[in-house]
């Protein structure tokens, strides 16, 4: 086995293990319910690591999503409750808002070498304190379009594959097959690669920078609307600090944060990892909610040390050549 | 001769900047500048930004030289949640010797440090990832001290570091400035400071040289860490309690903010405490501007991206090229176009 699949493996493993420990513990622990609701509850979540995943393969980061996020239920919100559209018209517009808002943080961070750390933080006072300014109230929605995709679904094996599972699934292949599928793919891994060598190789920089930030921040958006679909509201203080979990989760994936290593699927695990943890502690009820906070900063710890470990491998393999 | 370079090249634009918003108030509401001697101590809105600032300004000194070194400090917010809850929790057990809760407080952000350092500098860990581990544990960990609940605490002695007065100045910006000049003597005196802006420019150098990379990466987030429990100390004196969720919550944020708008590289290799500490002011004062020219307080995150993003594009040499070649053009063109009338 390549040593390039070990951290993902490793994530896999640590899945299961908790999934075995859990079930042991606990009846009704590793049921098709709890994992088919683990899929919907994180749906959100999982969709916005997604994006991280191909920034951070990239070798960047984007502190943006958790207000895109905000931004874009508010948006949506506003769009179907105070000017009446239906969610269908407002969604496209939604999302091409979000790609319209990554594309100037990409060209801003390509043309004029800013920092991605930096920019994406602006990005992420600007989207909230623009979410903000739209609307300071929670607005709830009431629409009749939003009750039926809601109760879209059916059930298997006792468990619920409603409409946020299955667009999660949609997304994730979309996102394998941009990753190992496409020349944009490519072009992402190479840039985290070895930046140097990717633009004397001849990939074309400022576009793949763009794409990379534009994909993201969609996928933010997106991941606010499934937001918007799962709590029937916009608010604008929604989703604050869950970039923080997105990149918690892509670590926990198993994708190194120097770029260019790491893989889609890993992503996946890692936001059904962080959700194990959670029905874990609400399975054991005595367990207060900062210990999953505690768990998750602890098992980043043990994936980056152990990555380390890996990568100082391929260091001396290297170096024995 | 050298200092006009000096404030040509680095300091002009954050100085101007900072001039800029306080013009403002100068031109929206004079009484901004309003200065009342008053029970032995300094009131009005200057004080009041100065005050307010000092939490910010602490974590944005230990903050320069992180960065300097080409890291970065996430979990600062987080060690100032755990050193308010050791700190809160202490005050209400049976040890009442104040030197000495002040000690575990720091002894707090020393530990803190230590870890974020030990990662970055030993295991070879990313700064953002080695920090980001204490920044998402962290406030786990002081709600795991303070059992979940806001510990609050009566001791006038404590409280006198966030709400008390040193000769007529609010206690945090004395102590702040202690701190700041305490430090500045120590980068800039010695040879620290150089050695930590080697260090971030071009560690393989460095250590060539025999500047102990290792050591100096350590030991700023050492520093950073014992800035950050000064700073929680003082907002947790300030309020009278310790609360794990919301103290320092995001500011981490403005003290990264604020080492840019002094015109820092993240990518290492100088800093300048001065200068930091003029971003930390652009930062404050343009909050109480908003607040004081009675624009919406909903628009002040709007209104600091904005800022945050023009002053990020004219520090960028990418920008001021553009800008020059444009004019450079149009002379140019001019030129050409007398040339032609000429001929």
């Amino acid at each position: 086995m390549s040593a390039r699949f070990i951290p993902v493996v490793v994530t896999a493993v640590l899945f299961l293990a908790l999934l075995i420990a859990g079930s042991l513990q606990f009846s009704g622990f590793a049921s098709p319910r709890v994992l088919l609701n683990l899929l919907t509850d994180n749906s959100f979540l999982a969709i916005m690591a997604l994006g991280m995943t191909f920034v951070i393969l990239s070798g960047g980061i984007d502190l943006s999503v958790g207000s895109v996020l905000a931004l874009s239920s508010v948006l949506c919100a506003i769009l179907v409750e105070k000017h009446g559209w239906h969610p269908l018209q407002a969604i496209p517009v939604v999302l091409i808002a979000g790609a319209a808002f990554g594309a100037i943080m990409g060209a801003l961070i390509h043309v004029y070498k800013l920092q991605p750390f930096i920019v994406t933080l602006a990005g992420m006072f600007f989207a909230r304190g623009l979410a903000t300014v739209l609307s300071e109230q929670s607005i709830p929605i009431t629409h009749s379009f939003f009750d039926s995709v809601n109760n879209f679904g059916f059930s298997v094996l006792g468990g619920w594959i409603g409409s946020a599972t299955l667009l999660l699934i949609v997304v994730f292949a979309f996102g394998l097959w941009l990753a190992h599928f496409t020349r944009l793919g490519g072009y992402i891994y190479a840039l985290g690669g070895n930046s140097t060598s990717a633009a004397l190789l001849g990939v074309p920089m400022g576009l793949t920078t763009i794409s990379i930030y534009t994909l993201s921040s969609t996928l933010a958006a997106l991941s606010g609307i499934v937001y918007t679909f799962y709590t029937a509201s916009g608010y604008a203080l929604s989703g604050v600090g869950m970039e923080l979990d997105a990149i918690a989760a892509v670590v926990i994936g198993g994708t190194l944060l120097t770029g260019g290593y790491g893989y889609v699927l890993g992503t996946l695990l890692g936001v059904m990892i962080m959700g194990l943890i959670q029905t874990w502690i609400s399975f054991h009820g005595s367990l207060n909610s900062w210990w999953t906070k505690i768990f998750i900063g602890s098992l980043v710890l043990a994936f980056i040390i152990f990555q380390r470990g890996i990568s100082a491998g391929f260091g001396t393999k290297k170096a024995k050549i | 001769m050298r200092t006009i370079q000096l404030f040509d090249s680095r300091f002009l634009l954050p100085v101007v900047a900072l001039a800029l918003i306080l013009l403002t108030n100068l031109i929206l509401s004079p009484e901004f500048f309003h200065l009342e001697f008053k029970d032995g101590r300094l009131y009005g809105s200057l004080v009041d930004v100065l005050n307010r600032s000092a939490p910010c300004a602490l974590l944005a000194i230990g903050m320069s030289l992180v960065i300097a070194t080409g890291g970065i400090d996430l979990s600062v917010g987080a060690v100032i949640a755990i050193t308010g809850a050791v700190c809160a929790n202490l005050l209400n057990s049976s040890i009442d010797s104040i030197s000495l809760i002040v000690l575990a407080g720091l002894f707090v952000g020393v530990v803190a440090g230590a870890v974020n350092g030990g990662l970055v500098s030993f295991f070879g860990i990313q700064p953002i990832v080695a920090t980001l581990v204490l920044m998402v544990a962290g406030r786990g960990i002081a709600q795991l001290i303070n059992d979940g609940q806001i510990v609050t605490f009566q001791n006038p002695a404590f409280a006198s570091i966030g709400v008390g007065s040193i000769f007529g100045l609010p206690s945090p910006v004395v102590i702040t400035l202690g701190i700041f000049l305490l430090a500045q003597a120590f980068v800039r005196l010695t040879a620290m400071g150089l050695f930590i802006e080697a260090s971030g420019c071009n560690p393989k150098a460095s250590s060539y040289i025999g500047i102990p990379v290792r050591t100096i990466k350590w030991s700023v987030y050492v520093m950073s860490g014992l800035c950050a429990a000064v700073a929680g100390m003082i907002i947790t004196a300030d309020i009278h309690g310790a609360d794990a969720n919301n103290a320092g919550l995001w500011l981490e944020l403005d003290a990264i903010l604020a080492v840019v708008l002094g015109g820092a590289s993240l990518a290492g290799g100088r800093f300048s405490l001065p200068l930091t500490l003029i971003g930390v002011l652009i930062i404050q004062a343009m909050t109480t501007t908003i607040i004081m020219s009675g624009i919406d307080p909903k628009f002040n995150l709007l209104i600091k991206s904005l800022i945050i993003v023009t002053v990020l594009l004219l520090q960028s040499p990418i920008l001021r090229g553009q800008i020059r070649g444009f004019f450079a053009r149009k002379h140019k063109a001019e030129n050409s176009a007398v040339v032609e009338s000429q001929s």
